[in-house]
């Protein structure tokens, strides 16, 4: 068994009388690609909120590294190593592509506000080291050639990957991406997988949510299934297929849906 | 050519107008940078301009102990020494106001925003117990006794309260700028040496004739103040655009929420932007007095609702935006009350105001730091 780098345990979540997550326990171990599913409502996104901070648990604890990442704000969980991607994008649309990737590798900068009015050779070096590892990453992510765009001017696909760049830049130990694919075409959605092994191949633990199976079971190590709060099934991509819970809960209704 | 008087002065006109347009710029970059950010009006921002006024009092007359008058003439210097007492001045003004700001963001709005600290908490505990026991006592040093000796127990359940972390409503905020705007002035004119009577700065600058513009003369001083406008904008321009805390800065502005998943410590942001548009009042001051040779209690009233005026012009939460409205604003009051007298002064410039909002109601050049919120 590998380190664990994300340990779940036992998280219910309320809010009011609802309950979004029921007794979840879930781990994440180093270097590993967890796929996280589960039809609409399930409680995915709480699951990502609560690991990244924005909700605290009800019952239950959630450690990062060992380390409770209970009363730390969100700047300090992101500064601990987790850093995440939004569902719908959510870039600074007025800077530029490589702007918007310098702010998240600000976040491990340290010169003082002295310092960067008076431009210390500190401040300059560091602003330096700042805009090559952005444009290392733009390059990485395939999207280089338009670094110095408006983020709002660029092509959709772009601006999924710019995220991902952009979560990348603040040298997260743990990578959450919210529904990567979502309104990729096949192919884009091909990319997308080799991008996200690739990432791994980095180092990089990644954590998946995704409506679309094809992504999840082809690059997942493990997919966890959520339904209702519930966590039903947690095991390799084709135990999970063929596991009837989640048949039941999650491809047997997508099926009637559509 | 009718002998109008906008005619006969006009070039004056333009040049004084541009010398108070630059100090309405420089004052409206501070409504502008809070407002990107915290999407706030500091109505108390105001006062860090008044603050900044006496500031440069102070450093002129006791710092470098300037009299007001020597052997009956001004105390005029030159050379170096100008330049150095000028950027003594400068500096100073530019710290009183650029620390009160970040202390009025302290006491009058972090706390508001669920996330009060306990420096907050004991300023605040401090002034509480000194304002309950001014109804009881009225002897001003027994009061700071008192408040000192109260000031842990208040600021103890004050740091409870805050823990809660709960965000007050928007109304609140503007209640409290206004309250803070009013105890601030309302503070210098109790406790000030002259309480609410005008104060003399030391003139230290002879105000000479530069050079001549079609026909008018030009004074040092108003060149010194245009000048000094522009660089400090140049300056904060660059600081905003080129710096890691600058794009914290634009970050915020555009998407709090994200900035802070990104890493970005947005409190402490926040307490760059105050201390950015003070540092910027505090400039405005310096040349203010330069200019005026005087200040008062409630000198920062107008000319706060003035520059508030210009920031929305320009188009607030917009750094170039704050330039171009100050300078229009100074230009059109200027003008405006050489045609229809001074007493219209400012019923001119609200009016420009209202009909540039009528067909652009994001100002001239329209929001920019934060342009991007929906």
């Amino acid at each position: 068994m590998s380190e664990i780098l994300l340990d779940f345990n036992n998280v219910t979540m309320q809010f009011g009388g609802v309950t979004a997550l029921s007794e979840v326990t879930l781990q994440i171990s180093r270097g590993e690609i967890l796929g996280l599913i589960g039809p609409n409502g399930a409680g995915k996104t709480t699951c990502f909120n609560v690991m990244t901070g924005v909700y605290a648990p009800t019952i239950g604890s959630v450690t990062f590294n060992g380390q409770s990442l209970a009363g730390l704000k969100r700047f300090e969980i992101t500064k601990a190593g987790i850093a995440r991607t939004f569902q719908n994008i959510r870039l600074f649309s007025e800077m530029t592509a490589v702007e918007n990737v310098m702010v998240g590798a600000d976040a491990r900068k340290k010169s003082s506000v002295g310092g960067a009015i008076l431009r210390t050779p500190r401040q300059r070096r560091e602003e330096n080291e700042s805009r090559e590892r952005s444009m290392e990453l733009l390059k990485f992510m395939g999207i280089a050639d338009r670094a110095h765009n408006a983020a709002r001017n660029l092509p959709y696909g772009y601006q999924r990957r710019l995220e991902i760049a952009r979560a990348l830049a603040t040298e997260p130990q743990l990578l959450c991406l919210d529904e990567p694919a979502a309104g990729f075409n096949p192919a884009e959605k091909q990319e997308l997988n080799e991008l996200i092994l690739k990432i791994r191949a980095q180092g990089y633990t990644v954590l998946l949510i995704e409506h679309d199976m094809n992504v999840v079971m082809k690059v997942s190590d493990r997919v966890a299934v959520l339904d209702f709060g519930k966590k039903i099934a947690d095991g390799l991509p084709d135990q999970v297929r063929s596991n009837p819970d989640v048949i039941a809960a999650y491809l047997g209704v997508d099926d009637n849906a559509s | 050519m009718p002998d109008w008087l906008i005619i006969r002065t006009f070039w004056d006109l333009t040049v004084t107008g541009l010398a108070l347009g630059s100090i309405y710029a420089l004052v409206a970059l501070g409504y502008t940078l809070v407002y990107g950010v915290l999407r706030l009006i500091n109505f108390a921002h105001s006062e860090i301009f008044m603050v900044g006024t006496f500031g440069s009092l102070l450093a002129s007359s006791q710092f470098l102990n300037i009299p007001l008058l020597e052997d009956g003439n001004y105390p005029y210097r030159a050379g170096m020494t100008l330049i150095f007492f000028l950027v003594v001045i400068l500096i100073i003004a530019m710290v009183f106001s650029g620390i009160s700001a970040v202390l009025l963001e302290r006491v009058a709005y972090r706390p508001l925003r669920g996330n009060g600290d306990s420096i907050g908490a004991v300023a605040l505990a401090f002034l509480t117990a000194f304002i309950v026991s001014l109804i009881f006592i009225d002897d001003t040093q027994v009061n700071v006794i008192i408040s000192l000796v109260l000031t842990a127990p208040i600021a103890y359940s004050y740091l409870r309260i805050f823990k809660r972390g709960r965000k007050a409503p928007r109304l609140a905020f503007l209640i409290s700028a206004i309250g803070a705007s009013t105890a601030i002035a309302e503070a210098v004119g109790v406790w000030g040496t002259h309480g609410r009577d005008q104060y003399q700065t030391a003139r230290i600058l002879e105000k000479k004739t530069v050079f001549n513009l079609f026909g008018t003369d030009v004074r040092i001083d108003y060149v010194i103040v245009i000048v000094g406008a522009l660089l400090m904008m140049t300056a904060l321009t660059l600081f905003v655009n080129k710096t890691r805390l600058g794009r914290g800065v634009r970050a915020v502005a555009q998407d709090a929420e994200t900035s802070r998943i990104l890493g970005v410590n947005v409190d402490m942001i926040i307490i760059v932007t105050f201390a950015l548009g003070g540092v910027m009042a505090g400039g405005a001051a310096m040349l203010f007095t330069l200019v005026y040779d005087q200040t008062r209690f409630n000198i920062g009233f107008i000319l706060g609702v003035k520059s508030f005026t210009a920031a929305v012009l320009g188009g607030i939460g917009n750094l170039k935006g704050a330039l171009l409205g100050g300078l229009v604003l100074g230009l059109v009051e200027n003008y405006g009350s050489a045609i229809f007298g001074g007493q219209w002064k400012d019923v001119i410039a609200f009016t420009v105001l209202l009909v540039v909002l009528m067909f652009r109601p994001t100002g001239l050049l329209g929001e920019s730091l934060g342009k991007a919120r929906v």
